[in-house]
């Protein structure tokens, strides 16, 4: 299969998927394995794409102009073959955990689940593989829009609520901010293709190039920049393998790696580093990390205190991208990797938690290490690599941030860093902790092996397993980073 | 031959087979027959589009009189794609029309109803057709005295009197526009439009012309229902029977803005409109304030098709300002958004229309929980609403595009934000509808059937459009282009 095919098939396979798993909806064993088989055969043709990438190739699809000069096109970079190989891959652990999750659960309207699961998925290929930034964007808001009846699958009042601040917040940024950055950068430059170098130098002053870089970042909402990471908790009312694939990995992600393209790909590092006119942009990541983290402390409610990690762990990589040296986007972008595995453990493990033992509050969770002692040393190996210890993969990214934030001379960006480890410590480390070590106040069945169904613990300690394997072997990952920008290794 | 005659046959076909409907009385007869007109049109239509992008200007003389003595028709980019909008929506509409019109009008009038729908589609092309400025008040009349018919079908009683509202509403303008034409064939002795043009400038600094011009602007403006001038919209589109609405709501305003395109641009000059008298700088904010206080007022409404009606309102708040920018990407954005926003709207009156059909009811807390007891429609409506947003990969996504870039490059910036931001109200009360279409459960939980397949057939033609012209956009935004070009005198 050429290039431009894999990628073309990649984005269609998830969607070619849907209308099958919806005739299934009568028989949850062959809807499940179509899902199953659709995620196989999507992550297989990104994977496909892998080695031509590796040697430096960027494949590229075209489809149509939607205006003169404006086309909906492709083009695999590194960067968005990481994200894709991310997306596609954690899908089919997310689709075993999910099957295992919404039966344990016995979740109403399964199959309208997998069929927008499929839809989403789609949407953040299209996201990865973009070729300029008008397909992003096109992709982005259908990526919202599809995911909207995910947040909103349980169809009570509290889902109706939770939907409209997701896409209040995510339409008006991206309406409100992004759009209009769009259309200015259009009108400045004639052009809207991801270029090595960026397109702006010269074309914009430094005002300018300030305001476009605000209307991008704040109009990138799934990148859950504060003041806009309201819609990010709220989401957290879908169905858990919802909130691990989608509100920890590819929406989230997508609205990072939608920062990162703009900042190396449409202003270009150097225009943004040489007068540092993304100075401000680090002081306000540095803000979300430690607000996001001081948040999440006060949180009884696991998932809430995920998703206010994951809001204070985004801004790692938006701290990243402002710092705009090579370094910066080599551990903001290897944090998309790390804090993928990391987090969709994580919130697997909170599921896990959930179908098993009924619990969501964390001042509950005591002594649960004894019934669930697998989801619970999964939790800790998650937890030890957000935090950032090795010998897990977190380590890796904390440590090129902070290089990137004293080579920048921007000392306070690496104060925050230290500063944010800690607090994770705090945060994350007493709920293993307690679980295994505190004992159960009044749980009269307390004693005696009581995990989730196998289909939900295979994929968290797969995950888990990941967060090891990528502190040993970080080679692919980093080899690929190193090619952004067009530089070969 | 045909070719020759295209722009008289074009009007003469609808005209003639007006009255030959009274002489069909069998239902499906006549509904067979006024499709097949409405087809024919549709072929005229397409073919007279064709030869004016080959062959640029089509002058017709009626009755082989040269003007400016005779009458003539004269067909440009910008009328042939307005001749071609309304012959594809009133033939995509036929499918509609024969479940829907058995059910909401009485089984005696349905040989008027199509005597009037025909006479309609005769006055609204009539209109874009014509090349002289009286003509233009004729067919005005003759499509708007149709339409006041067509209104009055409705069930609801109330019908009548949304009827009798515009009928006062539209002969005022109607008044307006022939009192300014006659001002301006007293100062030049011409009715000719191209004539006119020619004539008109050595008047320009008499007071006789600002009066003539601002009899014809305000007609005009109350005649495609331009803020505040929109009083008469919402409850014609409430009343009136759904195929009525859909039709008009896609056409009668997008018609009329043509004709103040034609006159503002062509007649008069943008020279004389825009730098002289700064029409834009009363347009503008005017625009801009409508979008908001009808894009408010369509949140609040609890009758579907009112809240589309008020939407209607708001939209063409968008085509105006794009004009009022007077740029070539203005233009294109105006008349883009036009075209566009006559697929969307249509679209959504008709979904209303197949609700209206199983339910009877198009009061938004009848729609609880129709998300699963229509889900075709309910889909339908859902994207055609997203249309109406904005949203990638639809038509008012393109609208929106062109529309920001004017713009921008005017240096405005603040308005683009407004117009950006103004969006955001279209989120609110199209979310209004899916939240208590998918989230509310009915009281009545009662299987009811979907739609007759002929509806789902028109219902979906234009839902789909809307999504085709979202990635193509050859035929729409280009012919925009030109026509825009032509309309501000710069060959692009």
């Amino acid at each position: 299969m050429s290039g431009s095919t894999a990628i073309l098939v990649s984005i269609a396979l998830p969607l070619l998927g849907m209308p099958f798993i919806a005739l299934a909806s009568r028989s949850p064993n062959v809807r499940e394995a179509i899902g199953l088989i659709a995620a196989v055969l999507t992550f297989g043709t990104v994977l496909s794409l892998l080695p031509s990438v590796m040697d430096g190739a960027q494949p590229a699809a075209h489809v149509t102009d939607v205006m003169s000069g404006l086309s909906l096109a492709f083009k695999v970079e590194p960067l968005g073959m990481i994200f894709a190989l991310i997306a596609s891959g954690l899908w089919i652990v997310t689709t075993v955990y999910a099957i295992g999750y919404m039966r344990g659960h016995h979740e109403e309207n399964q199959t309208r689940f997998f069929v927008f699961f499929a839809f989403a998925i789609s949407a953040a290929l299209g996201v990865a593989f973009a070729r300029n930034m008008f397909t992003l964007f096109i992709f982005y808001e259908v990526l919202t829009l599809s995911t909207y009846p995910l947040v909103t699958h349980h169809r009570s009042k509290e889902a109706m609520r939770a939907g409209r601040i997701y896409m209040g917040i995510l339409m008006s940024t991206s309406v409100g901010f992004l759009l209009l950055g769009m259309v200015w950068t259009w009108q400045l430059t004639g052009t809207l293709e991801f270029a090595p170098g960026g397109i702006l130098t010269g074309k914009a002053s430094e005002g300018i190039v300030i305001v476009l870089l605000g209307l991008y970042t704040f109009g990138t909402g799934k990148a859950a920049l504060m003041p806009f990471h309201r819609w990010l908790p709220a989401a957290m009312v879908a169905p858990t393998p919802v909130s691990a694939l989608l509100h920890a990995v590819a929406v989230v992600k997508a609205g990072v790696f939608t920062i990162m393209k703009v900042v190396i790909y449409l202003f270009g590092t150097e225009l943004l580093s040489g007068a540092g006119l993304s100075e401000w942009l680090t002081y306000i990541a540095g803000f979300t990390i430690l607000v996001g983290s001081l948040v999440a402390m006060t949180k009884d409610n696991l998932k809430a205190r995920l998703a206010y990690s994951t809001i204070s762990q985004l801004s790692y990589i938006v701290l990243g991208a402002s710092l705009a040296n090579d370094l910066g986007v080599l551990g903001g972008s290897m944090h998309i990797v790390t804090h993928a595995f990391g987090k969709i453990t994580l919130f697997f493990c909170a599921g896990a938690i959930l179908v098993a033992l009924h619990k969501t509050e964390i001042s509950d969770m005591k002594g649960i290490g004894r019934q669930m002692p697998f989801t619970m040393f999964a939790f800790l190996i998650g937890s030890l690599s957000i935090i950032g210890i090795p010998p897990f993969a977190g380590a890796w990214s904390k440590w090129y941030l902070v290089l990137a934030a004293i080579e920048a001379h921007r000392y306070v960006a690496a104060g925050v860093l230290l500063m944010s480890s800690l607090l994770n410590v705090l945060y994350l480390l007493p709920i293993p902790i307690y679980a295994f070590f505190a004992t159960a106040t009044n749980d009269h069945h307390a004693d005696g092996l009581h995990e989730a169904p196998l289909a939900c613990v295979l994929p968290l300690l797969f995950t888990a397993a990941g967060c090891l394997v990528l502190y040993i072997y970080p080679d692919p990952v980093l080899h690929l980073l190193l090619m952004i920008g067009g530089a070969m290794p | 031959m045909i070719d020759m005659h295209l722009p008289i046959l074009l009007i003469v076909v609808p005209l003639v087979s007006a009255p030959l409907c009274v002489l069909l009385r069998q239902k499906t007869l006549v509904w067979a027959f006024a499709s097949l007109v409405c087809v024919a049109s549709l072929g005229l239509a397409s073919m007279l589009l064709i030869r004016v992008l080959e062959e640029g200007v089509i002058s017709y003389a009626i009755g082989g009189w040269i003007a400016p003595w005779g009458i003539e028709y004269r067909v440009d980019t910008i009328n042939a794609y307005v001749l071609l909008l309304v012959s594809i929506i009133a033939a995509v509409l036929m499918f509609f029309a024969l479940p829907s019109v058995v059910d909401e009008v009485s089984g005696k009038q349905h040989y008027l109803f199509y005597t009037a729908y025909l006479l309609c589609l005769t006055g609204l092309m009539g209109i874009a057709i014509t090349g002289d400025a009286f003509n233009v008040f004729v067919f005005l009349e003759i499509s708007s005295l149709s339409s006041y018919t067509l209104i009055a079908m409705g069930r609801d009683r109330r019908a009548l009197t949304a009827s009798y509202q515009y009928l006062i509403m539209g002969t005022l303008g109607a008044t307006f526009i022939v009192i300014g034409i006659g001002l301006m064939y007293m100062m030049t002795g011409t009715l000719n439009m191209f004539d006119l043009s020619q004539r008109l400038p050595p008047m320009f600094e008499t007071r006789t012309a600002m009066v003539a011009f601002a009899f014809l602007t305000v007609g005009m403006l109350i005649k495609l229902a331009m803020f505040p001038l929109h009083m008469w919209l919402p409850n014609a589109y409430c009343y009136a029977p759904s195929l009525v609405t859909a039709f008009l709501a896609a056409t009668a305003t997008k018609v009329s803005i043509y004709v103040f395109l034609r006159f503002t641009f062509t007649v008069w000059g943008a020279e004389f409109v825009f730098e002289k008298l700064n029409l834009d700088i009363f347009l503008i904010p005017l625009s801009l304030i409508g979008i908001y206080v009808t894009s408010l007022s369509a949140i609040y409404q609890t009758n579907i098709k009112r809240l589309l009606a008020y939407s209607s309102v708001a939209q063409i708040g968008y085509m105006m300002l794009g004009i009022g920018f007077v740029s070539v990407t203005g233009l294109t954005g105006g008349i883009v958004h036009l075209f566009n926003h006559a697929l969307m709207k249509a679209a959504l009156f008709l979904a209303a229309g197949c609700v209206v059909l199983r339910l009877g009811s198009s009061n938004l807390a009848d729609w609880k929980g129709l998300g699963r007891r229509m889900p075709v429609t309910m889909a339908a409506f859902v994207l055609a609403g997203l249309s109406l947003i904005g949203v990638p990969l639809t038509v008012g996504f393109i609208s929106k595009w062109y529309l920001i870039l004017a713009a921008l490059e005017a240096g405005w910036w603040p308005i683009a934000l407004l117009a950006l931001l103004s969006s955001l109200l279209a989120v609110v009360y199209v979310w209004r509808v899916v939240e208590v279409a998918y989230f509310q459960k009915a009281d009545d939980d009662s299987k009811i059937k979907e739609a007759p397949l002929m509806m789902q057939i028109s219902m979906w033609g234009l839902t789909g459009a809307t999504l085709y012209f979202g990635i193509q956009t050859d035929l729409t935004v280009n012919v925009a282009q030109r026509a825009a070009g032509l309309l501000i005198g710069v060959t692009p």
